[in-house]
């Protein structure tokens, strides 16, 4: 009754222990280690981070501002996913609507693009 | 008494079925006035005159189609849309046009034309001209509302509205204190009577379902004695609120604190008389009643003593141009009440009246303005030559109002007091007594006022320079003096009012008791003339102290505070009142709660206490909002099971 | 016709088994002629010079709603479901959205007045700001134009909740007009910190009922195995189930609507939100959320719930009392304007819940008469309130009303012909919504509720009048409020505000015979 499970639960299993394996034990023993103050920091891939105030553990906004954004266009592409698979099948009918829905989203985009929205600082 | 045969009206036709212009006139004026703002200052007054002319131009039409119709489809009633429709209740919003409204509306566009016209000079330099303007049209539509409305609710709705109108121009003036606090009284001794008009309405409905004329008229026979008699006392109720009859009189005086025109239009010739109205109207409930008929007689008799014998002590020209007014209204109430015989004797006086009293609040108001406003008659005399015009109409309607033959007062008030007298029995005499003895009392003080004001000697101040008003103002007093002299005559000689009126009010009755009129009218002539003689005694042949004397009569000092009425409503109404409270509050304070309490505390408690749970929290609303929704669970799942 | 679309197969869909659903593109017009507006004025945010926006803005939506109104009275008469039977388009669903694209009109109007503030409106372009704040002043001068979209947005969320067939889609309509108003809540230009703290506890609150809303249709999905409202109805029917989800879901369910429409005891929010948020937001709210979640209660409860409406009737009168007493009762202890007008509308929600109790199709037109009648009235009162004004702000505080009418007898005059309204008296449009609502109380067997609406009328009646005898018989105080000229477009919604109230207090049978015709074939199905 359990069967179809059983597989699943098995590659579970190996993905933890693969990611275990590889991630956290080899790079600490095997991996060579050099410190740098870049590297000390929030995050190392090339933008300064913003500066906070001492003490506190607070994200300027900005962050959430993004993640949003983010969160929108992340979810139109799931959208498009099975609406590509099924794209055959739908035909015009589901091409007008996910215009419509592209175009919906679209509007946003150049609202937040003029508004300033997308820029750091 | 057998039941009345249904009652129908004839369905509009031709040029009746635009009555509503009528109002329409009026109610546009009031509306673009009010409305307009400003911009509306320059044109406004000229269209405010114009609406009621032109109401008046049609009615005069629609009074020509009248008379081209025989005797018996002169009665006319349309429905313009149905107000309430739900079932059970219904309301049409409709107007019955017949010989009584269609003389009402006659005298409300024609005087109060004339008025309006008369307005543009007396308001000239006041600032707010166009909202005085505004707030008359408002008075005119809803006065042409009232009387040609076919249901009591509809009529209702204009005996609100000039209500209103009423308040809002006795405190047009808003900055005097005295004018603000006359809106004020006006306002509530209103209130009480419409309470009684507003009970009948509800009696109507609660009897016959229905407040339209047709259905009360034709059910009031099969109703029984106790609903007629309820209905009668309580529209006496009403009327005596509007039209200052006695126990609520003392409103009417204090409302001179308004511009001149609004006393001589609304508590003069027209507004007040909505009372008469009222009654004439409900004739067919007053004929089903006989104790409610008793009522209205003895509110008319003592109203028309009180009104005279308080006119004797006034130096207030225009207070006691009021009182008058209390007084000949009482006489008019008094001819109603006699029923079939005095319905359209009492309209015949109402007209007669309208046009000789607002002559005379016009001629006071030129008299006014040509004195600068003073209203103290005790710094008057000796006017005659300076204002030769106002003098002449102002003598045509104190000859009318004291009825010196031929003036239109000698007719209408004699034909009352003869009615009285055929009504027979000892009640029938202390009636014409009364009527007489209240005509020898209106001689006296309408005798004073002219002397004071007119034949004595002079008593103003140098600076005063006294003139005729603009001849603005003057044509229309002239119009309606000539109204004054002749309209009573006309209407009474050869019973054209009563003839006229048999479709509204039913066929004219003779008393029982019949008597020679001319010897009634030369036993009141008399009298008029001893009072006229003591009028002319006291205040022409004797100088007039510029100062009331002090050390009078216990009569003349209990005329002088209103035979005490004001103090009377205080004493009746007020105190318990203000006694109540106190009570309440006394044993508030001692902590006597539950029943003293009263269940206004309980609310405010109530209300305290649940105020309380707003707390602000966000987290006690999470909480609030969680224990609904268990209720609410609770009683869905509980309900379910049961 | 009941199409199970949502009900979920356990085994693996193929691509043939899904119909293609057909959409009515015509009968939905008015509500996508709205969403585009909305669009459109997202775009000019983007695209137009600032300076022109206050101009361009409300020009825009006020032509976008008189063009859905154009859609919704060439669709008179249309009966039928579309979108998948997602979305019903039937009598009553049209009189709302007609009724709600009017709100807008004149809500748009009040949102548009800009001189009665020496700032500017009475929407503050930087919501976050403080007072006192370096960038406050700066931002103080500009007017806020993100709303015209926002409100747009809102009142096609509105149209939407009103006419969805579907659990699922009236969730989204709820969102979608929810999150709107929670932001324009916090705009207000005047006690920043009032208006912000009512956006968050209307934000909190709205989310926590919206939860409720959803765990309902979760459950309800649980007993029928479908979402639509139709569904639930035939599932109902059916025996030898249990019905307790059925309940508990309606229970769940009703609580997100009792909420948004304000009754006792989802109602707290409403005091503290509408005197925080700028007055012109609290008068749209008043109007127009409430028809909107009237018209989806009236649908649920109408539809999937007809076949057991002995069961939840009871519960409804239960809340009617509730709603009406402490309505009325707070009120009369009230000092601020829009907290006693906030109180009103709780009131007055308790009234309609009153005809919804009926349960009958005359429940249906009395209680969108009333929704109507109502708004406008509420609309030109909060108008009025936006026009008193000491220092730079509203003068909320009721003491500062004491003898307006000295000082203004004609706008005192109004008001208290509004608050007449609100009160009941006859020749006003509330005499005539009260009349009908309680008669479909009478005739839906439920006497014993109007004897208890007309004792809360009776009491409500006092706290109008106290107002207008404040108003008219005191002397004013020294440090009393200023009226100030507002643009013409305050005076204009003010004058609807009369206009519509004093046309269905005299003559209210087109409209009566219109919701009537609304309501003559119900709710499609």
């Amino acid at each position: 009754m359990l069967s179809p499970y059983v597989p699943i639960v098995t590659m579970f299993c190996l993905a933890t222990l693969f990611v275990g394996a590889s991630v956290l034990f080899s790079s600490r023993h095997i991996g060579p280690r050099r410190f740098s103050r870049t590297k000390a920091e929030a995050y190392e891939c090339g933008i300064e981070p913003t500066p906070q105030g001492p003490g506190t553990h607070r994200f300027p906004v900005k962050f959430y501002l993004t993640a949003m954004l983010f969160i929108i266009f992340d979810i139109e592409t799931i959208f498009i996913y099975p609406w590509a698979v099924t794209f055959g099948f739908l035909g015009v009918f589901g091409l007008v609507e996910m215009v419509l829905f592209i175009a919906t989203v679209f509007i946003a985009y150049a609202y937040v693009w003029r508004r300033g929205g997308l820029e750091w600082d | 008494m057998p039941p009345a045969a249904p009652v129908q009206y004839l369905p509009a036709t031709g040029v009746f079925s635009a009555t509503w212009l009528l109002v329409l006139f009026p109610l546009i004026g009031a509306a673009v006035l009010l409305l307009g703002g400003r911009y509306t200052n320059k044109w406004g007054p000229y269209l405010g005159v114009l609406t009621p002319c032109l109401s008046f131009v049609f009615a005069l039409f629609l009074w020509m189609a009248m008379i081209g119709r025989s005797g018996d489809s002169r009665e006319i009633s349309s429905t313009l849309w149905t107000w309430i429709p739900v079932n059970g209740f219904h309301v049409d919003v409709g107007y019955l046009i017949d010989p009584l409204s269609m003389t009402f509306v006659l005298l409300i566009t024609g005087v109060g034309g004339l008025i309006h016209i008369y307005s543009l000079g007396y308001m000239a330099h006041d600032e707010r001209i166009r909202l005085f303007f505004g707030y008359m049209n408002l008075f005119v539509a809803s006065m042409l509302i009232l009387v040609l409305a076919n249901d009591y609710l509809v009529l209702y709705v204009g005996w609100e509205g000039v209500g209103l109108a009423s308040y809002l121009l006795i405190s047009f003036w808003y900055f005097k204190p005295e004018a603000a606090t006359a809106g004020k009284k006006a306002f509530v001794m209103n209130r009480v009577g419409d309470v009684g008009l507003s009970l009948a309405i509800m009696t109507m409905f609660w009897a016959f379902g229905q407040t339209n004329f047709a259905a009360v008229f034709g059910g009031i026979g099969g109703a029984g004695s106790g609903v007629a008699l309820a209905l009668t006392l309580l529209l006496l109720l009403g009327a005596c609120g509007k039209s200052g009859q006695f126990p609520l009189q003392a409103w009417l005086p204090d409302a001179m604190t308004g511009p001149t025109p609004v006393s001589a239009l609304i508590h003069a010739a027209t507004m007040v008389t909505a009372g008469v109205y009222l009654i004439a109207r409900s004739a067919t409930i007053y004929n089903a009643s006989q104790d409610g008929r008793t009522a209205v007689l003895l509110v008319g008799a003592i109203t028309l003593m009180i009104g005279a014998i308080i006119g004797c002590a006034y130096d207030d020209i225009k207070k006691v141009l009021a009182y008058s007014t209390v007084s000949q209204i009482g006489y008019m109430v008094l001819a109603t009440g006699l029923g079939t015989a005095g319905y359209a004797l009492g309209i015949a006086h109402l007209l007669s009246h309208g046009f000789f009293k607002s002559t005379m609040f016009l001629s006071a108001g030129s008299v006014m303005e040509g004195m600068e406003d003073t209203t103290d008659m005790r710094r008057f005399g000796a006017l005659t030559k300076a204002m030769s015009v106002t003098h002449i109409t102002f003598l045509c309607g104190y000859l009318a109002i004291i009825g010196i033959p031929p003036f239109s007062g000698f007719w209408t008030k004699d034909a009352i007091i003869e009615a009285a007298w055929d009504k027979g029995g000892t009640s029938g005499t202390l009636l014409a007594i009364t009527g007489i003895v209240g005509a020898g009392f209106t001689a006296f003080y309408m005798t004073r006022l002219m002397s004071m004001t007119f034949w004595s000697k002079s008593r103003w101040r140098e600076t005063f320079r006294p003139h005729d008003a603009p001849k603005v103002m003057l044509v229309p007093m002239g119009i309606l003096a000539a109204g004054a002299l002749c309209v009573g005559g006309i209407l009474v000689i050869g019973r054209l009012l009563q003839n006229w009126l048999v479709p509204s009010v039913g066929e004219y009755t003779e008393g029982v008791r019949a008597v020679n009129p001319w010897l009634m009218s030369t036993i009141t002539l008399i009298v008029v003339l001893f009072g006229v003689a003591g009028g002319v005694q006291g205040f022409v042949r004797r100088p007039v102290p510029t100062t009331a004397p002090v050390p009078v009569s216990p009569l003349v000092m209990a005329a002088r505070h209103d035979l005490y009425d004001n103090a009377f409503n205080e004493a009746v109404l007020m105190r318990p009142g203000q006694w109540a409270t106190r009570v309440l509050v006394f044993f508030d304070n001692r902590g006597v709660d539950g029943l003293v309490n009263g269940l206004a505390a309980f609310i405010g408690g109530t209300s305290g206490a649940l105020r309380k749970l707003q707390t602000g929290f966000v987290r006690s609303y999470a909480v609030g909002i969680l224990g609904g929704a268990v209720v609410a669970l609770g009683a869905l799942l509980l309900l379910r099971a049961a | 016709m009941i199409s199970h679309l949502a009900s979920a197969s356990s085994t693996a869909v193929a691509a043939g088994d899904i119909k293609l659903p057909s959409i009515s593109y015509s009968a939905l017009s008015p509500i996508l002629v709205v969403f585009g507006v909305a669009c459109l004025g997202v775009l000019l945010e983007g695209f137009l010079p600032s300076r022109l926006r206050p101009q361009v803005q409300p020009v825009v939506a006020v032509l976008g709603f008189a063009a859905a109104l154009g859609c919704v009275v060439s669709l008179a008469g249309t009966h039928e479901l579309t979108a998948a039977n997602a979305v019903a388009i039937d009598g009553p669903a049209l009189f709302i959205e007609g009724t709600l694209v009017l709100f807008g009109m004149v809500s748009v109007l009040m949102f548009a007045e800009r001189k009665a503030d020496p700032d500017g409106g009475a929407l503050v372009a930087d919501a976050a700001s403080l007072p006192g704040q370096g960038t406050h002043r700066l931002a103080a001068r500009n007017s806020q134009t993100e709303a015209y979209p926002l409100m747009v947005f809102a009142v096609a969320g509105m149209m939407l909740f009103a006419a969805a067939d579907n659990l699922l889609v009236m969730f989204v309509a709820l969102e979608i007009l929810s999150l709107p108003l929670y932001l324009l809540s916090g705009l207000a230009r005047r006690r920043r910190l009032l208006s912000q703290e009512a956006a968050l506890k209307y934000f909190l609150l709205g989310a926590f009922s919206s939860a409720f809303f959803l765990y309902g249709i979760a459950m309800l999905y649980g007993y029928s195995g479908t979402v639509s409202l139709q569904g639930i109805a035939v599932s109902s029917g059916l025996l030898g189930k249990t019905d307790f989800f059925l309940y508990l879901g309606l229970g769940l369910l009703g609580i997100g609507l009792l909420f948004k429409i304000g009754a006792v005891p989802f109602h707290a929010w409403t005091p503290d939100v509408y005197q925080g948020a700028p007055t012109p937001v609290t008068a749209f709210m008043s109007a127009a959320t409430k028809i909107a979640a009237f018209g989806a209660l009236l649908r649920v409860l109408y539809v999937s719930f007809a076949p057991t409406q002995w069961d939840w009737r009871p519960v409804v009168w239960l809340f009617a009392i509730l709603t009406m007493v402490v309505g009325a009762i707070v009120a009369i202890t009230q000092r601020d304007v829009k907290r006693l007008l906030a109180y009103s509308t709780i009131a007055h929600s308790g009234f309609i819940l009153v005809g919804v109790a009926a349960a009958t199709q005359n429940g249906i037109s009395s209680s969108i008469f009333y929704l109507l009648a109502y708004g406008f009235t509420s609309l030109g009162a909060f108008a009025v309130v936006m026009l008193v004004r000491s220092g730079d702000g509203e003068a909320n505080d009721l003491g500062q009303w004491q003898g307006l009418a000295r000082r203004s007898p004609l706008l005192a005059g109004t008001f208290a012909f509004l608050l007449f309204a609100l009160a009941g008296i006859p020749l006003t449009s509330g005499f005539t919504g009260k009349f009908v609502v309680f008669s479909a109380a009478i005739g839906g067997n439920a006497t014993f509720l109007v004897v208890v609406a007309l004792v809360t009328s009776a009491i409500a009646a006092f706290f109008y009048v106290k107002i207008v005898v404040l108003m008219f018989f005191q002397e004013p105080r020294a440090e009393g409020p200023v009226v100030v000229r507002g643009s013409v477009l305050t005076y204009a919604a003010v004058g609807v505000g009369i206009a519509v109230t004093l046309m269905l207090g005299i003559y209210p049978q087109p409209v009566l015979d219109l919701a009537r015709e609304a309501a003559q074939f119900g709710f499609v199905s």
